[in-house]
């Protein structure tokens, strides 16, 4: 689950970590005002979305030459000009797509002096099984292009779960900035800061791109990106709080609703699939024999009759699927549960696209059987193989 | 011959008196009479648990440890809820239970890097978590895989996926070849057994002729594993191999279901996995519905 910038400002600075004074805002009406709050004279006006490359993005209803999401402002005045500008519009990022993303929250902060910016993240380090921290002096930049041109310069720290940030692991780190002074005393007690929010909240990513050195020799998180472990939320009520469902595709918010497990992608093959290693596979053969998936969609192992009616009508309510593939190898997830949840959601939706069904394993006869005597219009499969030959014929014959 | 588990193998449930532990206990009991030995439940201690579909029935102890202590198991199933999964292979741990497998899906990664730290200082072996667990056929069932499908034979199977564990099962055993033991290693980041252990374990076993791996998106183990089966064929041990990688589809920075299922920082993507793979004379396939086939050609040289 991710979280807005400046909602993952207020996480950290309840854990102690510096951050400069802002304000959200929903509307220019309240931009003076909250700039007003804030000493001045230099203000920065941030779009809040869920994707990253906000400074290089590009506004769709704007000029060309109009600036991205991320702006400076020196007078009131500007603030407000700013925020008009950004609000309802939408702003395109390397990280959006090219649909973009609404802009309806705005973070007006208190400017910084900038003399340095440095890189640092915390994440879990799957080869060690550890949270670690990854450093850089590169900041304020695409990590991703500093990894990929000078690997040297990114330094990761893997931390011991038992021990937390130890005195030598922020001296590692402190050097690894090369931090001095003002900014090295800050150092040694962000470090902890930090590693203390990642591990408290189940955080999956704590990134701060850039940590700053301010011209008065004291370090200050200037950005912030916040995602946390879908798997842990249930004991972080507090953190659910921030979720903005406004971000999130609807279809994946009916979906997470049914505790399923579906990511909407740009084809027009829908697929429902037993298992996350099959429904990838099933998408990566559908790519194979020339089509494209409409979705990934895990039903899961344990599902009710309901729940594969839920995941079937998800498909459905997508106006791009052309079809309909559902490839199940029954292991606990029995076949006649999937037919019958099927057979039901068709009953209640109707079928307008080609549907393929492939079963296979517990009970695959009994589910073959109430496909067959449903009287649905269903395709059927022997195998995996022989079921995405056939719904991408059926796709393709009918364009 | 097989790995991990055989006929002789005893079991213990921790989550055994849930639907779900309670459902795959009596499927086990069912296959070949897998030896499933007690269950646990902190507060049934004493109580007795008994199948609906046969006579058969189960002690339940309070703890692992008194479980462990009376039966003489070797190995341990978890079917406890992801809250309280972690804080159970913690115990299995600390019984010294040598073979630990969790089937749960969905437990914090926070609470497996608390058992990761654990188990490296232990001498139990943990499989899973979210995996379907570990099956040698006509012997011993332990997790969720179905048992129908498997034939005993000579492929040793190794999966980051459920469901194409059964697909690769499935495949082998209609091309005549049966399975020695296919082993589910699970889709969370933080696990215990790796491909990596699994491998060393088939190129190990007399009995394994020829192997299948499957990986998917997310991580470096099937890069690690790559380059594991190079330096170990430069010793001599090397075994036909055939490969899938799942997830070459899928988009960046997506969870693809499976919590490690991700590619992150354009790194984990397929091309990178199946190069590595190839470059180990891995023989991938190009198709997750080729994979008996794939293992024919590889066998063939």
């Amino acid at each position: 689950m991710n979280i807005h910038e400046y909602q993952a400002k207020q996480v950290l600075k309840s854990f102690g970590a510096p951050v400069a004074d802002g304000v959200a805002i929903f509307s220019a009406d309240e931009a003076e005002a909250a700039a007003k709050q804030l000493p001045g004279p230099l203000w920065v006006v941030k779009t809040q979305i869920h994707a990253g490359g906000r400074g290089k993005g590009k506004f769709k209803e704007l000029p060309a030459d109009a600036k991205g999401g991320v702006r400076l402002a020196f007078s009131l005045e500007e603030v407000t000009a700013h925020a008009k500008e950004m609000l309802g519009n939408t702003l395109v990022t390397k990280q959006t797509g090219e649909a973009g993303k609404v802009v309806n929250r705005l973070y007006i902060e208190d400017g910084a002096d900038i003399e340095r910016e440095l890189y640092l993240s915390i994440l879990v380090d799957r080869t060690v099984g550890r949270p670690a921290f990854v450093v850089s002096t590169e900041g304020g930049m695409d990590i991703e292009a500093v990894a990929e041109e000078t690997p040297e310069k990114i330094i990761t720290l893997p931390i011991d779960p038992d021990t937390g940030v130890t005195e030598a692991d922020a001296t590692k780190l402190c050097d690894a900035l090369a931090l001095d002074g003002a900014a090295r005393a800050d150092g040694m007690t962000l470090f902890p800061i930090l590693h203390k929010a990642f591990v408290e909240k189940d955080m999956s990513l704590l990134e701060v791109n850039p940590l700053i050195v301010m011209k008065d020799g004291h370090l200050r998180v200037l950005d912030a990106k916040v995602s946390f472990d879908g798997n842990a939320t249930f004991r972080h009520p507090d953190i659910m709080e921030l979720r903005d469902v406004t971000e999130e595709d609807e279809k994946e918010i009916e979906a997470s609703k049914h505790d399923l497990a579906y990511v909407a992608l740009d084809g027009d093959i829908g697929c429902m699939v037993n298992g996350a290693g099959l429904a990838m596979a099933t998408m990566d053969i559908i790519k194979l024999y020339g089509a494209e998936p409409a979705n990934f969609l895990d039903v899961g192992g344990g599902a009710s009759k309901e729940k594969v009616a839920a995941a079937f009508k998800i498909i459905t309510s997508d106006p791009n699927v052309k079809g309909i593939l559902v490839n199940i190898f029954g292991g606990i997830m029995r076949c006649d549960v999937i037919a019958e949840g099927v057979v039901a959601a068709v009953k209640e939706v109707g079928l307008q696209v080609p549907l393929v069904v492939r079963l296979e394993g517990t009970n695959v006869e009994l589910g073959k059987k109430i496909i067959n005597e449903s009287g649905l219009n269903v395709i059927a499969a022997d195998d995996l193989d022989d079921a995405a030959q056939k719904i991408v014929k059926a796709v393709k014959g009918s364009a | 011959m097989s790995i991990l588990v055989n006929k002789d193998t005893k079991i213990i449930v921790q989550g055994l008196t849930g639907k779900t532990g309670t459902f795959h206990t009596e499927q086990a009991l069912e296959y070949y009479g897998t030896k499933m030995v007690a269950g646990v439940h902190p507060k049934k201690g004493g109580e007795t648990w008994g199948s609906v579909e046969s006579a058969a029935q189960l002690p339940i102890f309070a703890s692992v440890g008194e479980a462990k202590e009376a039966t003489g198991a070797d190995a341990s199933v978890i079917y406890v809820p992801p809250a309280g999964a972690g804080a159970a292979i913690i115990e299995a741990i600390d019984a010294e239970v040598p073979f630990i497998v969790c089937i749960t899906e969905g437990i914090p990664v926070a609470d497996m890097v608390k058992v990761k730290a654990k188990l490296d200082k232990s001498n139990s072996r943990l499989l899973g978590p979210n995996c379907p667990g570990i099956l040698t056929p006509e012997e011993c069932k332990i997790g969720i895989m179905p048992g129908s499908i498997f034939q005993k034979g000579s492929v040793g199977v190794v999966s980051r996926s459920g469901t194409l564990t059964y697909e690769a099962v499935f495949q082998t055993t209609n091309a005549g070849l049966g399975q020695t033991t296919a082993v589910g290693i699970g889709g969370d980041p933080v696990k215990g057994t790796e491909f990596i252990d699994v491998l060393e374990m088939f190129l190990a076993d007399d009995a394994t002729e020829s192997i299948i791996m499957i990986g998917e998106i997310g991580g470096s183990a099937e890069e690690d594993a790559a380059q594991f089966l190079i330096d170990e064929a430069k010793k001599g041990r090397k075994k036909p191999t055939a490969g899938f990688i799942a997830g070459r589809t899928a988009p960046p920075g997506r969870t693809m279901g499976h919590a490690g299922a991700v590619i992150s920082g354009g790194k984990g993507g397929a091309e990178d996995k199946i190069a590595a793979m190839e470059a180990a004379g891995i023989k991938v396939s190009p198709s997750p519905a080729k994979l008996g086939e794939t293992l024919l050609e590889a066998l063939k040289g």
